[in-house]
């Protein structure tokens, strides 16, 4: 079931940032340009050093101990009660819907609880606490993107509307919606290896209805999605390119 | 096999017991025209729905037979139906079989009421209006009055009683027969009637 | 013994026929369904009843089944109980037997597929003849059912007018609809005519009344549970509702999320058999209740919700693995995400043990489930006890999928993961050094097979960061 999110009661002046472990070591451009965003709205932006993994490969594998070791951990790093913004809907998923169930019986459940209550998806943060959707100022050439609901993002997170919204805010981007927009792109972690015929049937039906929309861009704000896409857009030589949201609406926004 | 009963009621009785939620609030919908309703969900099956004033029945109901060409109809006979050729469901199936199945053009009962909704008219088969009337002809006629056509189901069956009254078979019937079986194609008639007319009695 | 699922989804993968008839078909329903449940609040409002409904009639299971027993027995339904299929089969035979039926005809069911009850009747020289057109269609084949409501789903046009010639005396060769139906429709109403028994499911058991509930849209479950003088129904025991209003909102959701129909062309409720002065319907009706590990399923409380399921369809409509590879692949009586929870906790996680991981976990069949069964979280919870069982008692074949080297692999992440020096060390090296890994290595030959190697960042995040002088705290 999707979360039920609701901003922070008070807004906040000070937020961590969480960037992922795919991000971390694939996309750190894309993590940073989150954490740009919400620095030039004046927030002060935390990133702990001590951060790693959310879990969520363990955990999905059915290793649920040492998914559950390496959550305390993230648990330990971002101890203020400030809120914890992801670039990811699969990993903030992860922590905000799934961690109270992992932690319970265990000593820290009443932390998980809490730490949980406070992840929120980057964009839906970026237009409900920040307002940016509002404020983005398009200093880019014409340009035509469509884009990916990643599926933990729409159906954990609930995060639907928001990211078109700041698209959309975006006066020289044209968004042109592809009708596989909500479909699985075949990803699902250790899936792509476990049945990676079914994966690669699913990420090439993606890639076509992406390229059937004439954009030049396909957008996401999801890393594990945009690896699998990016790639197999790439090795079947089409030109689209494959971009994390933050990434996209920085360099829209802002000059280098 | 007692055994058997007694073995899985005794499972069910050692596990956890689970909580007994309450039943969240829903409402079904209520129709300002439940006539109108009913007849655009029951036209959209291709069932077909006349309206006509109560003591002008049996004159729209020859006409509608005469249109159709048919020939042996089947309805009891506290109905007085006006048709040469009428028979009566009156001895038990086994001794009318070939009958119902392969000689009979139309059949014609009584709905103990209906539903706006989904379109769908209810039968009570008793000893005079069996079930297999509604089923084995090709054309099923209903007589249904007006004031009859409830909003929704669950509306109908408190009004009624159901839980309280049922009878041997309940039926609820919303249209002619059909299938998607065959690449998902719609094709009417498969088992049951191709047809299924509706008077409406005002 | 694992499912050979990766094996059947190659086969479904290549050819393409099938995938044309699944994508055209899945899109087709997902969007009559849609269309149906257009308005969001109502859609809520709705399913949380009807998952309401299913979890109250489960807590209450055993004193339903004994008040439903009661009722049913009072109207003149005789009720049987078997722990197994093949115990059911028994039943089954030994009612046939003792009226001396030597040809059945049979209205859907899905629980008859899982008994194989017509080739325990054909080895006992029985002969059961499916009446719906679908089941019809792929017992001329041969084949076993590919969706739970539309059984033969994966077959054209084409295929079925070959079959009908090949199998109906005097059937010339045509592939228009009506006439095909029309040639179907002449030959089961010989058999429905001269049928021995007649044998149907059961989609709820109503406690409240001691009645069955069925739904269809032919009226050969009407038939087969009316013309001929004896009527079998089997169904699991977990089709029990508490009151008959409950009903009602089922109803609503059943049909809609189906095939987005409104509702079905019948629903036919059935309390007793023919009653003295009626001139039809059966004169003995017996229920037979199977089990078949649904019992220790019950047994876990987050497992029981599996129970829960009406049996829809929606869930696999919606699945983009469904989709793709069709319902034989599954190698199961139930295919899509309700058969990858089900069929593992019914057959064992040891025979079943595939079924958990065929999933990109995306919650599409979540969001569409009209009962609310939280799939996604069963599928884990599956995959789970197969690594690290836990013990609960309702899990047949835990921990069947230990393996050493998966476990030394989430160690070893886990170490790596959990201790911030570790995880600095390994992320700087793979970024200097990962883009090395050939494209050819094990796993990675899969991934690269179909979309570019991965591109390591020559800088990680956390250096990144420290780099524009983030805090740190």
């Amino acid at each position: 079931m999707p979360a039920l999110v609701t901003p922070p009661s008070v807004p906040p002046k000070t937020v961590y940032y969480f960037g992922t472990c795919l991000i971390d070591l694939f996309y750190p451009a894309a993590g940073l340009a989150g954490m740009e965003l919400l620095k030039r709205q004046g927030l002060r932006v935390v990133f702990p050093q001590s951060q790693s993994c959310c879990g969520q490969p363990a955990y999905n594998s059915g290793h649920r101990d040492e998914a559950r070791e390496v959550a305390r951990a993230q648990l330990d790093a971002f101890p203020e009660d400030w809120p914890i913004v992801v670039p990811s809907g699969s990993c903030a998923g992860m922590m905000r819907v799934h961690y109270p169930d992992l932690f319970a019986g265990d000593r820290d459940h009443a932390r998980a609880v809490a730490f949980a209550g406070r992840v929120y998806e980057l964009s839906w943060f970026l237009v409900h606490v920040v307002g940016l959707d509002e404020k983005l100022v398009d200093r880019g050439e014409k340009v035509q993107v469509t884009w990916h609901g990643s599926c933990h993002s729409m159906r954990e997170m609930g995060v639907v509307d928001e990211p078109k919204r700041l698209l959309r805010g975006l006066a020289n981007v044209t968004l042109v919606e592809n009708p596989r927009e909500k479909e699985c792109c075949g990803f699902g972690g250790t899936f792509a290896v476990r049945q990676p015929e079914i994966s690669a049937a699913m990420v090439a039906d993606k890639i076509a209805a992406i390229g059937e929309t004439g954009a030049a861009r396909v957008v996401s704000g999801d890393c594990g999605c945009l690896m699998n896409i990016g790639g197999a857009l790439d090795k079947a030589g089409k030109p689209i390119r494959a971009q994390h949201l933050a990434e996209f609406l920085l360099e829209r926004c802002h000059e280098e | 096999m007692s055994n058997a009963r007694a073995a899985i009621l005794a499972r069910l009785r050692a596990a956890p017991k689970g909580t007994v939620p309450d039943l969240p609030y829903w409402m079904p919908p209520v129709f300002a025209d439940r006539l109108d309703r009913f007849r655009i969900m029951l036209e959209a099956v291709h069932g077909e729905v006349h309206v006509i004033a109560a003591d002008q029945w049996r004159q729209h109901l020859r006409l509608i037979l005469s249109s159709k060409n048919v020939g042996r109809v089947m309805a009891p006979p506290d109905l007085a139906v006006d048709w040469p050729d009428i028979v009566a469901y009156d001895r038990p199936v086994e001794e009318l079989k070939d009958q119902l199945v392969d000689g009979i053009d139309a059949a014609i009962t009584n709905a103990c009421g209906a539903i706006a909704e989904t379109g769908t008219v209810v039968l009570r088969p008793d000893a005079d209006q069996p079930r297999l009337m509604s089923l084995l002809p090709p054309i099923h006629m209903v007589l249904l009055k007006l004031s009859d056509i409830a909003d929704n189901m669950a509306g109908l069956m408190a009004a009624q009683d159901w839980a309280g009254t049922m009878p041997t078979n309940l039926l609820l019937i919303s249209g002619p027969s059909k299938t998607a079986d065959i690449e998902q194609t719609l094709a009417y008639g498969v088992h049951g009637p191709k047809e299924l007319i509706v008077l409406v009695l005002q | 013994m694992k499912s050979d699922f990766s094996s059947r989804a190659h086969d479904a993968l290549n050819n393409p026929q099938l995938r044309r008839n699944f994508r055209r078909a899945m899109d087709g329903l997902m969007s009559k369904r849609a269309v149906q449940f257009a308005d969001q609040d109502d859609w809520a409002a709705l399913r949380a009843r009807g998952a309401a409904i299913k979890a109250r009639a489960l807590a209450r299971l055993p004193d339903l089944l004994e008040e439903f027993e009661r009722k049913a027995t009072a109207n003149g339904i005789v009720v049987h109980w078997a722990e197994t299929t093949a115990d059911a089969n028994s039943i089954v035979l030994d009612i046939l037997t003792a009226h001396g039926a030597k040809r059945v005809i049979k209205g859907k069911s899905m629980v008859s597929e899982e008994m194989h009850l017509n080739a325990h009747l054909e080895a006992h020289g029985i002969t059961a003849v499916e009446s719906d057109l679908g089941e019809y269609i792929i017992q001329l084949a041969g084949e076993a059912p590919s969706h739970i409501v539309m059984p033969c789903i994966h077959k054209n046009k084409g295929e079925i007018a070959q079959l009908f010639t090949d199998n109906i005396a005097g059937q010339p060769y045509t592939e228009d609809v009506d006439a095909l139906t029309a040639a179907a429709r002449k030959v089961l109403r010989r058999e429905f005519a001269n049928a021995d028994a007649g044998l149907s499911g059961a989609n709820f058991l109503v406690a409240e009344t001691g009645s069955l509930v069925l739904i269809e849209n032919e009226g050969n479950g009407r038939l087969s549970t009316t013309l001929p003088p004896l009527h079998i129904a089997v169904t699991g025991i977990e089709k029990l509702v508490e009151k008959l209003d409950d009903v009602a909102p089922l109803l609503a959701l059943l049909p809609r999320s189906a095939t987005g129909q409104p509702i079905t062309t019948y629903v036919n409720m059935i309390t007793s058999p023919r009653k003295e002065g009626e001139k039809d319907g059966p004169r003995q009706v017996h229920l037979v209740l199977l089990d078949n590990g649904r019992s220790r399923v019950y047994a876990d409380l987050q497992l029981r919700d599996t129970l829960r399921c009406i049996r829809c369809g929606a869930c696999m409509n919606h699945c983009p693995v469904y989709a793709r590879v069709g319902g034989h692949t599954y190698g199961s009586v139930y295919p899509g995400p309700i058969g990858k929870i089900l069929t593992p906790q019914l057959a064992g996680l040891d025979c079943a043990g595939d079924l958990p991981h065929a999933s990109t976990l995306c919650n599409a069949c979540v969001e569409v489930c009209p009962v609310q069964i939280p799939i996604a979280d069963i599928l884990v919870r599956l995959r789970t006890e197969a690594a690290q069982p836990s013990h609960a008692p309702g899990v047949k074949g835990a921990g069947s999928n230990t393996s050493m080297v998966e476990n030394a692999v989430w160690k070893g992440w886990q170490a790596m993961n959990s201790s911030p020096a570790a995880y600095a060390a390994a992320t700087r090296s793979l970024a200097v050094i990962g883009n090395l890994i050939p494209a050819a290595a094990p796993l990675l030959k899969q991934w690269t097979s179909v979309r570019s190697k991965p591109k390591f960042a020559g800088r990680t995040l956390h250096q990144l960061a420290r780099d524009k002088g983030y805090e740190n705290e």
